[in-house]
């Protein structure tokens, strides 16, 4: 319905749109103005905004914008500013040995919140993500080091790995297959294996142990001590403590004289760099074991 | 013989904003309120004085907290997350103060309102303030309301110029001020006000000046009046806490009507008066642009202008005053009921009028025709209700002030004895425990312990109820038995790492509850915190 004269309401004078649902009119009462103009200054603010930001969408970009900048420029330098801002503190950790990063206060507090979240990214998938570890990975908030607890050896285990065969300064010492390599007989690895079970403090068989004992001398002092306690130079474990890298039974200690496991470890010093590595040791050095 | 009732102004004042007089979608029309004279005018300019007072020089007080704490009376330092008050200082974790305070403020809402009404809106809200402020400078620049008008309307003049720009820039200074001194509430005032001036401070300081500013600015010298009916939530809430015994400004028509201007001549005629004269003095003062003899109205803030306005006019005229006056519903109704011999009605008003009453004894003197017209008095003047003091005193009121008493007196006991140290631990849950080569269990904590003076202080935890215990730290596993000191700064929180293990033949269960104790080392302050050890 399309006529040019104007229509007003009969009860309020308002003139009205035309529109009419069953009786109901419509009125065209003005918009508010403070909503107008509101309006217009959000138009006259985007013409603005399109000048000076990348606004219209072109066939391979879009137009500049006097800034050039983009979310992604933004970020950029953002990223940039805040790489520059620690610049000053990685290049102290480069120039420090680990014990004078553990000394500083300040940059031992960096090195912490540094290494926990390198540690986040590149450590927790085998030593689980509160350092807590599982059989086979150890178990890096206590006390037993497989390769030495102090800073130092814990820097040169990070740096180099253990048994990593891309790396020349890994170390790699292995323990032989005693059963598999018919070294021992099967009865002369189950008598070690009372022995062990005895400078564990777990019950053992007295008459099997009496001929293991010697037999451990001869076979497994050199790396393990004669005590048993074992030797960081050659990541013997010490096997006279409560902890066990796979597990304590006497069926588990068999099988890894029979044939042990050996774990593995990256060297990450070539893909962190060294300021990574040493972030990592202070950082694993402060989970409460360290040495 | 002339009455002294000639003499009275009569304004040409119409109440742009009673009900009658707005329509919607129309743009607003001015006010112009005129200058009142009289007892509730004299309290509001002392009321502005103080509030104005207190806002703009409180940041400047000093109060001495020693060389570790700001001396700055009266400070919110968000930067640092402290409150200071006085001699009192608040922490983040203590705000349940202001969350009391707001409580006590709510309650004190309901106190003041049920018994005097709006009186926040009519003397100490900061937009009643400043608008009287901005209309003591518009009045010092353009006169009072009949010139403001014949100004307004006038063309553009060089006078006209010169008074609008001094107008609006002494308001823009004001408003300048007023956002200005906000700012020194957070910071220290005298480094800031310099900074300020040399370009130096913050942005967000700059940023809060130029809202404030522009805010002020126009909610004191445009949107006025309009700021109370359309935006403020505030009348719509107390409206609903009035009872019929709270005072509000009343126009009493059991008095003033039938209204009248020629009283004289009305009275010889053998009409009823009443003692308003329709000289528009009430609605000429009234900043919200109403007419109180329409009644109470949303739009009322309740400031008593009209009440001056009017009780000047009653002197001038010998007549009593109080025609319009602070009343409770509950008496002015008891009266209109007088009035109308129990109809309540308007029309039926034979008004308890000072006019009527003593036209009625006049007639009744000279035995005058108008005494035989039942024009009697229904009642003696004696048998009027008046509002007095004593309204205030009721179970209502008595039981608000009550509540607010007795959470104030909480409030300050729970202040003055509160600790001023605090342990706050929280444990290792990845993992949970850590089992040593030895077959001891160690469990790791987070501990937090707050020294809420400016003082500097040292600590002793000691770890209670966990036989066997050691602590360790995290440089080493060296352990320093079941206690150590900890020096925390002044008004600081010292966090340290500490690993607790116990031996193996120690533990009994998998879950074990313990004691860190903290307690001063040169002082007798303490604290602790029941914490978990967990085992295998
Ligand atoms: S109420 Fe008082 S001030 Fe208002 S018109 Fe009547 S006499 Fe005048
Ligand atoms: S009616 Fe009277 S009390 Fe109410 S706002 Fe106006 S002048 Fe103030």
């Amino acid at each position: 319905m399309s006529n040019n004269e104007k229509k007003i309401d009969e009860i309020s004078g308002v003139e009205t749109t035309g529109h009419e649902w069953d009786g109901i009119t419509e009125l065209n009462n003005p918009l508010p103005r403070w909503w107008l103009w509101t309006m217009y200054a959000t138009i006259v603010f985007s013409i603005g905004y399109m000048i000076y930001y990348p606004a219209i969408p072109l066939i391979n970009e879009a137009t500049p914008g006097i800034s050039g900048e983009t979310n992604r420029s933004v970020f950029m330098k953002e990223m940039a500013a805040a790489k520059a801002a620690k610049a000053g503190l990685i290049k102290k950790i480069e120039d420090s040995t680990v014990e004078e990063i553990s000394g500083d206060s300040d940059l031992r507090r960096f090195a912490i919140s540094g290494g926990r979240s390198l540690f986040k990214v590149n450590c927790v998938q085998c030593h689980g993500s509160g350092a807590q570890g599982s059989p086979g990975f150890p178990n890096l908030n206590d006390d037993d080091w497989l390769w030495g607890g102090d800073l130092d050896s814990i820097y040169l285990t990070i740096a180099h790995g253990a048994r990593y065969p891309h790396s020349e300064e890994t170390r790699s010492s292995e323990m032989p297959a005693f059963g598999k390599d018919e070294l021992l007989e099967k009865d002369q690895i189950a008598d070690i294996a009372e022995h062990v079970l005895k400078i564990s403090g777990f019950e053992y068989d007295v008459s099997k142990e009496a001929r293991g004992a010697p037999l451990f001398a001869e076979n497994c002092a050199a790396c393990h001590g004669a005590d048993g306690k074992g030797d960081s130079e050659f990541g013997a474990p010490n096997l006279a403590d409560a902890l066990w890298l796979y597990a304590g039974t006497r069926q588990d200690i068999i099988a890894q004289i029979n044939s042990p496991k050996h774990g593995e470890m990256p060297a990450w010093k070539a893909r962190l760099g060294d300021a990574s590595v040493k972030q990592l040791a202070v950082y694993v050095h402060s989970l409460g074991g360290g040495k | 013989m002339a009455t002294k009732g000639e003499t009275v102004e009569t304004f040409d004042a119409e109440a742009v904003n009673s009900k009658v007089a707005r329509n919607l979608y129309e743009a607003r029309k001015k006010v112009f309120p005129k200058r009142a004279y009289g007892t509730f005018r004299s309290l509001k300019w002392w009321v502005m004085g103080i509030t104005l007072g207190i806002y703009y020089l409180t940041p400047w007080l000093r109060w001495d907290r020693g060389e570790f704490a700001p001396d700055q009376a009266v400070l919110i330092d968000l930067a640092n997350r402290r409150f200071y008050f006085f001699f009192i200082e608040i922490w983040p974790q203590e705000f349940y103060y202001v969350a009391g305070l707001l409580v006590m403020a709510g309650i004190g809402l309901f106190l003041i309102t049920s018994t005097i009404g709006r009186a926040w809106c009519g003397y100490a809200c900061p937009q009643t303030v400043w608008v009287d402020l901005f209309l003591v400078v518009e009045r010092f620049f353009e006169g009072d309301r009949n010139a403001r008008i014949k100004l307004d309307k006038a063309d553009w003049t060089r006078e006209k110029i010169f008074k609008r720009v001094a107008k609006h820039a002494v308001w823009l200074l004001i408003a300048f001020s007023t956002g200005g001194a906000w700012i020194f509430y957070f910071a220290d005032a005298p480094t800031l006000l310099v900074n300020f001036w040399t370009l130096k401070a913050p942005f967000v300081a700059y940023a809060t000046v130029a809202v404030l500013t522009f805010m002020t600015y126009t909610f004191g010298g445009f949107m006025r009046e309009q700021v109370c009916t359309y935006m403020c939530p505030w009348p719509r809430i107390q409206a609903a806490m009035l009872d019929e015994d709270s005072l509000t400004v009343t126009y009493n028509d059991w008095r003033g009507e039938p209204r009248n201007r020629h009283a004289k001549r009305a009275i010889a005629a053998g009409n009823i008066v009443g003692d308003c004269v329709d000289c528009n003095a009430c609605v000429a003062v009234c900043p919200m642009g109403i007419d109180i003899r329409d009644g109470q109205q949303l739009e009322c803030i309740t400031c008593a202008l009209c009440i001056d306005a009017c009780n000047g006019v009653m002197k001038k005229l010998g007549r009593e005053k109080g025609l319009i006056s602070y009343a409770t519903l509950r008496d002015y109704n008891a009266n209109l009921d007088l009035a109308t011999g129990g109809t309540g009605k308007a029309e039926d008003i034979n008004p308890i009028s000072t006019i009527n009453i003593k036209a009625m004894a006049a007639a009744r003197a000279e035995k005058t025709p108008e005494a035989e017209n039942d024009n009697e008095l229904p009642v003696a003047p004696s048998q009027v209700a008046h509002t007095t003091w004593r309204s205030l005193a009721r179970p209502r009121t008595i039981m608000y002030s009550s509540v607010l008493a007795v959470i104030g007196f909480a409030l300050l006991t729970v202040l003055v004895t509160r600790s001023r140290l605090e342990i706050n631990v929280i444990q290792d849950r990845n993992p949970m425990f850590v089992k040593l080569s030895d077959g001891s269990i160690r469990n790791g904590y987070e501990i937090k312990v707050l020294n809420m003076i400016a003082k500097p202080r040292r600590f002793n935890i000691k770890v209670e109820g966990l036989p066997g215990a050691e602590i360790s730290f995290e440089e080493s596993t060296e352990k320093f038995g079941d206690a150590f000191n900890i020096d925390v700064a002044p008004d600081q929180v010292q966090a340290k790492k500490i690993y607790i293990s116990v031996p193996k033949d120690q533990i009994k269960q998998s879950h074990s509850q313990f004691r860190l104790l903290v307690h001063e080392i040169d002082g007798d302050e303490k604290s602790e915190y029941v914490a978990k050890f967990h085992a295998p």
